[in-house]
């Protein structure tokens, strides 16, 4: 996680009180496909000006939650409101929402320009207002030179800034983006990530993408929604469902971490202590809700926030371990350690700690120790 | 239905129509023709005894009977006809094939840029009347048509060989007019093949003949069977190749149904043997539909 | 190796040369001036002449044309429905019913099809009084029937290839399914509407069997005229008239062909 570039800086997330109606409220809403359940009693808000995404595993429902919120599928069971206004049974065709498709899917048989302009068209909108807005979206997205050519004689990049030309000359409420990166390679992908965001900012409107990349939507998002098999399993900041997870699905979504098991001793002020065996001591950390004790949950750490030295610290949550390899990768050291008890434990410590450590080599045994504020209480 | 917007009332409309057209065209007249076929003939118009007569009372008498059924099962003549119309399309089909596989690998084997050209070379004569290919035939195979005057010319022969009117002259007609149905199949097969196969076996050792025989003509089996089905459906039930081309011992179903239709005017016999006909064509056509269900599966 | 590519080469020149010899060779006896149409006297175009005063042909030729297109047009409208409708119906059994009904008169034998035709227009005419006299309608109307199942499989086989999320992106756009089909769905059919139009005329043109049977007093078609007339033995105006059809069909053919590639080249620029 740590080789990954700061992301573009994204705009903070609007306070609630400051938007009381959410721009795009989605309450109990259900999808079956014969005996599957798509998408099962989600509910959600998006606020406007939010770069919200929907993440996921194949298979989670963050398509077709976003196919619901376009119109393509309607509902079997819950209401979706946008701007307060019930659109549960509206058709695509009458909703203020326009998707980015994965495929573009632009009409092969119009120009980019009538590609762009169709939507207008569809409005009935003046002839020589649809002629200047398009000419705007497309000159914004650099694409003013290919008003003439056919979808066929673009690249692949081209063809989706006409997409977006598309989908946003019509200044929808909120722009649905299905998966727009996964068909770039590594290296377009990270410039069309900023590219992205920049344009959110620039154009102002509300954006939701769905994404199964997590590095994508961490970087690029300001809320995000994990969803597994229909549901949403932990909705927020990048920084919330990384430093603070709920579960340890979604622990293990977002880059790696050390989960050790172990059993609820007592719970206090937001701290509680679990025993541990797989660690060999009592291990403290955060707690979301308050546990009973003897539950069973797994105490979660990051291998950033773990310290290593030779001699055993002052300090808490201290485990005692041998090296089973230090690895070089050039802006830290990833050591897997492993404890008596044999469970392994990954570190990564900065190149100066670790040489403060006394570059300990495989073998030699060393000591694992992190404040407590960085440890978070799993409960499943 | 589960939420495609704003389909529900256009959706019946789209799909009444054609319903309605093929419930009317094809549905009821095969109902009917299996009607009349339990009918008696007589003269009269039409020339068939009413299945339904309304005496006393409220209920109608029916009056089916199976004789038609009876002598299309005994007598020899619709035996042999049912017969030879089985063993004409199959040897036509099997003579196709011989013909059709080598053309099929050659444009398969082509150059990109030819294999379009030499195919559509295939298909235009199917656009050609069927009628005429079969006709161009008869100026051919005639006492003095051209193979006969070339012979003839160079003393090969001293009287006229008479192909024309032959059962020989039959199967060349079923050959010459089916044969792009053969060949295509067995082109869209071959085309997608992944010749590395050949490649693969060569560097086992096996040599190109049983290459093909081992690799190549296996994988091709569904283009084959597709190919062959094309043709021998289709000539069960021929009726212009015999009409024009066969004598008057060349036995086809559909010649005889039409003779008994047009020239002894018993329709309830036609119908019987249409019925007969239909029995005859639906395994092989079942089998087609199994096989393109099994193609566009995979 | 050698041996073989020589011996699948020769094949395929056989194949040809199977093919279209027998056609060159109707065309070269239709400049033959001896009425024995295969005993050659000498080069002449009398019976392209003789053709053309042929008041009979020319009548029946114009019929077949008005019933061709009529038929394909009908054919072709019903076909697209019916690729609609089947790629509508979400139950495996609706379907596959349509389907095998859409399909019959692709594998029913001619025969059987024409008697089956011809003894439902009897039927209907007992109980209904219509169709009275039976004619180039009930021609057109069989017609249709058989250009039907061959519209659909074309049109069928472009639709599923068209990718849904353009549909769903005109839906998203703000096109109601009506917009969206003119729009984007016609458009993009049009080249296999046009195919399976041409195919369904070039059908009816052609047919002689279904059109024996379900024909009436007066209506008599060029094939009709045509196979009366070879029942009999070669003609000379015949071979003039196939020679004629087959430029026709060999000329439709390669422009159709060429108008259909540069769609596919289009098609295949965007994959």
């Amino acid at each position: 996680m740590d080789t990954h570039q700061d992301g573009p800086v994204r705009r903070p997330l609007q306070p609630a009180a400051a938007n009381p109606i959410p721009l795009l409220r989605i309450e109990k809403a259900s999808k079956r496909f014969g005996l599957v359940t798509a998408v099962d009693a989600v509910s959600l808000d998006i606020h406007r000006g939010e770069f919200f995404c929907l993440l996921g595993g194949s298979g989670s429902g963050k398509t077709t939650l976003l196919r619901m919120i376009a119109g393509l599928e309607l509902p079997d069971e819950g209401r979706i409101a946008i701007e307060g206004e019930d659109v549960t049974g509206a058709p695509a065709y009458a909703r203020p929402v326009n998707m980015m498709f994965q495929s573009y899917a632009l009409f092969p048989h119009l120009s980019v320009e009538k590609n762009v302009a169709f939507g207008l068209q569809e409005e009935g909108r003046p002839k020589a207002e649809i002629a200047k807005r398009v000419r705007e979206a497309l000159e914004m997205l650099d694409m003013g030179a290919f008003s003439a050519r056919k979808p066929h004689q673009l690249s692949g990049g081209q063809r989706q800034r006409v997409a977006f030309a598309r989908a946003l000359v019509k200044h929808p409420k909120i722009l649905l983006l299905d998966e727009p990166l996964a068909a770039l390679d590594k290296k377009l992908r990270e410039r069309a990530q900023f590219e992205l965001v920049r344009l959110r900012e620039r154009v102002g409107i509300t954006f939701v993408m769905v994404t199964h990349d997590q590095e994508e939507a961490m970087g690029m998002a300001s809320r995000i929604a994990l969803m597994q098999d229909g549901k949403i399993v932990q909705a927020g900041s990048p920084r919330e469902l990384y430093d603070a997870p709920v579960s340890r699905y979604v622990a293990d979504f977002f880059g790696t971490s050390n989960l050790f098991e172990g059993n609820i001793k007592e719970c206090a002020r937001g701290e509680a202590a679990v025993e541990s065996a797989e660690a060999g001591t009592v291990l403290r950390g955060q707690y979301g809700e308050r546990l009973a004790a003897q539950t069973s949950v797994a105490v979660m750490v990051r291998p950033e926030q773990v310290h290593l030295s030779r001699e055993a610290p002052q300090a808490e949550n201290v485990l005692r371990g041998k090296i089973a390899s230090a690895a070089f990768l050039g802006n830290c050291h990833a050591c897997q350690v492993t404890l008596d008890s044999g469970k392994t434990v990954l570190a990564r410590l900065s190149p100066a700690e670790f040489g403060k450590a006394g570059s300990p080599a495989a073998g030699e045994t060393v000591h694992l120790f992190w404040p407590s504020a960085a440890a978070r209480v799993l409960k499943q | 239905m589960s939420g495609r917007p704003g389909h529900s009332c256009s959706g019946v409309f789209v799909a009444g129509v054609p319903l309605v057209w093929l419930l009317l065209f094809v549905l009821l007249p095969l109902l009917i023709v299996f009607a009349i076929s339990l009918a008696e003939t007589r003269t009269g118009s039409p020339p068939y005894t009413p299945l339904f007569t309304w005496e006393a009372g409220f209920l109608p008498r029916i009056h089916v009977q199976a004789r038609n059924y009876a002598l299309l099962l005994s007598d020899r003549l619709y035996i042999d006809a049912f017969l030879s119309s089985l063993r004409i399309a199959a040897t036509s089909s099997f003579i196709a094939l011989l013909i059709a596989y080598p053309m099929a690998y050659a444009i398969a084997r082509a150059r990109e840029s030819v294999r379009t050209p030499l195919l559509m070379l295939v298909i235009l004569p199917f656009w050609t009347s069927f009628l005429i290919r079969v006709y161009a035939w008869t100026g051919i195979l005639n006492s003095n048509g051209f193979i006969n005057n070339v012979l003839l010319d160079f003393g090969l022969i001293k009287a006229p060989l008479p192909l024309l009117h032959t059962e020989f002259a039959v199967h060349l007609g079923i050959v010459y007019s089916y044969l792009p149905f053969m060949v295509l199949p067995i082109f869209a097969v071959l085309e997608k093949l992944d010749w590395t196969y050949l490649e693969a076996a060569a560097d086992l050792g096996a040599r190109p003949l049983k290459a093909f025989l081992r690799v190549t003509l296996p994988l091709s089996l569904p283009g084959i069977f597709a190919g062959v089905l094309l043709v021998f459906i289709p000539a069960l039930g021929e009726f212009i190749v015999p009409e024009l081309l066969g004598g008057p011992d060349t036995l086809m179903v559909g010649r005889v149904l039409w003779t008994e239709f047009f020239s002894n005017r018993d329709w309830p016999l036609a119908s019987a043997l249409a019925i007969g006909l239909l029995v005859l064509v639906l395994v092989p056509a079942i089998v087609f539909f199994r096989l393109m269900r099994k193609e566009e599966a995979a | 190796m050698k041996n073989r590519s020589t011996f699948v080469l020769s094949m395929l020149v056989f194949g040809y040369a199977f093919l279209y010899v027998p056609i060159v060779i109707l065309i070269i006896y239709s400049f033959n001036d001896s009425r024995l149409v295969t005993v050659w006297s000498h080069f002449s175009a009398r019976w392209y002449g003789e053709l053309f005063k042929n008041a009979q042909i020319g009548e029946a030729l114009w019929l077949s044309l008005r019933v061709a297109a009529a038929s394909a047009t009908v054919s072709v409208i019903l076909g697209t429905s019916a690729a609609f409708a089947m790629r509508r119906m979400r139950t495996l059994f609706s379907r596959g019913a349509f389907e095998a009904m859409v399909t019959t008169p692709l594998i029913l034998p001619e025969v059987l099809t024409g008697l089956s035709l011809l003894l439902l227009f009897v039927f209907l005419g007992e109980t209904l009084g219509w169709p009275g006299q039976r004619g180039a309608l009930t021609i057109t109307l069989a017609h249709i029937t058989f250009g039907m199942a061959y519209a659909t499989v074309v049109i069928r086989a472009r639709l599923s290839q068209l990718d849904p999320a353009l549909e769903e992106a005109a839906a998203d756009l703000g096109a109601t399914p009506w917009r969206t089909f003119r729009r984007v769905t016609l458009p993009l059919l049009l080249p296999a509407i046009f195919a399976a139009w041409l195919l369904a005329f070039t059908l009816s043109l052609d047919d002689v069997v279904i059109a024996s049977f379900v024909t009436g007093p007066g209506a008599t078609t060029l094939p009709l005229v045509i196979f009366s007339s070879v029942r009999l033995g070669v003609s000379p105006q015949i071979n003039a008239l196939a020679t004629l059809l087959v430029l026709f069909a060999a000329c439709t053919i390669l422009t159709a062909t060429l108008i259909l590639r540069r769609e596919e080249m289009q098609a295949k620029n965007m994959k």
